[in-house]
């Protein structure tokens, strides 16, 4: 992978309004900000509802994904544009998602809706429909997908990598600080986890940094690329942020993202959990 | 606290001031509030912490911890910070200027 692979610039995304064969998808945070605007042709996913089961807690199932790409009206040969709010937290955790169930060509929005709308371009509130189509999902690939139990067990010989704030790594919050303070149990982090905020590896107006500014920024923090990878957070959408950069980004071959993350790791009963911010950086 | 009109975007049913920081406040260009601007909070390092929207009157609010804090907005009509002391728990307000 390259950085072209994976992700189009806002000048691209533009010019390609309305091309066949690209479907733009906006995925938000905010459930409802694409009703008050997004951009022209794009249909939306909605996160809560339809990127997991409303059930089980769980992502979907490969029938649930193909029955919502087909009723989006996505083709398995299209070139699908996510993109969304927040830094494209939840536009990363679908592009995982969608790479999970095998689609063949997916890429990111680099900036989201932040950057297209500091930049002053057109969005609408016409709402895009889409004819429906026969979509067919892969087997899910879990080789890019952790569990709690194999999470538990890399502690102290992969790298887990924390995504989340100092304050929340530190167990001094247990939720950003945009959202009330709920979910887990018990604040604090995974034992031997380094803590690399998802943001570290964003500029100011979303987009990602340079190759060579992010290898510099991970190597700095203690990341061995000789080693596999967990990436968490607290629901797994700023890890598959982090999850986009060590594995599209930069091609490290055995990264996963953890979707459990914090919310199913600190409600466990008897696994380890540290407290405190992170003890040493470069060398460790 | 100020005597203006109480505008904030209304706390979710069950926060309690007691034990929550809660940040709250308004982005502002030539004192017109800035909708829809880009409001970052910056620990007390400048480490960033979290992002919102404001809404269509300029309202942010963060659910932080008791600590200095940097908001920093980016809008269409231009950047701007302020930095705010939160003593301890409670709703804490402030503005930020964009130019």
């Amino acid at each position: 992978m390259s950085r072209q692979d994976v992700l189009v610039t806002a000048d691209w995304a533009e010019k390609n309004l309305g091309t066949d064969g690209i479907v733009f998808i906006e995925v938000d945070e905010d459930t409802t900000a694409y009703d008050g605007g997004h951009l022209p042709g794009a249909v939306r996913i909605n996160w809560t509802t339809e990127l997991q089961d409303s059930v089980r807690r769980d992502i979907p199932t490969k029938e649930q994904f193909q029955d919502l790409l087909s009723a989006k009206g996505v083709g398995n040969d299209d070139t699908v544009v996510l993109y969304g709010g927040n830094n494209n937290w939840f536009a990363a955790y679908a592009y995982w998602e969608f790479k999970l169930y095998g689609h063949a060509d997916v890429k990111l929005l680099d900036g989201g809706r932040k950057k297209w709308e500091l930049d002053g371009r057109t969005l609408t509130t016409d709402v895009a429909e889409r004819k429906g189509t026969t979509y067919t999902a892969q087997e899910a690939d879990n080789s890019i997908r952790a569990f709690r139990d194999e999470t538990i067990d890399a502690i102290g010989h992969k790298n887990l990598v924390d995504v989340r704030s100092p304050d929340e790594f530190s167990g001094k919050i247990k939720a950003p600080a945009h959202l009330p303070q709920e979910q887990s149990q018990r604040a604090g982090h995974i034992p031997s986890a380094i803590n690399i905020p998802w943001s570290k590896a964003a500029n100011e107006d979303g987009t990602f940094r340079s190759d060579e500014d992010l290898t510099k920024l991970y190597g700095d923090e203690g990341f061995d690329g000789s080693k596999a990878t967990i990436a968490y957070c607290r629901i797994g959408e700023r890890s598959s942020h982090t999850w986009v950069v060590l594995h599209e980004l930069l091609g490290h071959a055995d990264v996963k993202n953890y979707d459990g993350s914090w919310t199913e790791y600190g409600s466990l009963i008897g696994v380890p959990i540290e407290l405190g911010a992170q003890k040493t950086a470069a060398g460790s | 606290m100020c005597g203006a009109p109480d505008q904030e975007i209304a706390l979710p049913a069950g926060t309690d001031l007691a034990k929550e920081t809660v940040l709250t406040g308004r982005v502002l260009a030539g004192g017109q509030p800035v909708g829809g601007a880009f409001v970052r909070l910056l620990d007390g390092t400048g480490e960033f912490t979290a992002e919102v929207v404001a809404s269509a009157s300029g309202d942010f609010r963060f659910f932080a911890a008791p600590g200095t804090w940097t908001l920093r907005a980016l809008s269409r009509s231009g950047n701007g910070q302020t930095v705010l002391n939160a003593g301890g728990p409670g709703l804490h307000k402030t503005e930020v200027a964009v130019a």
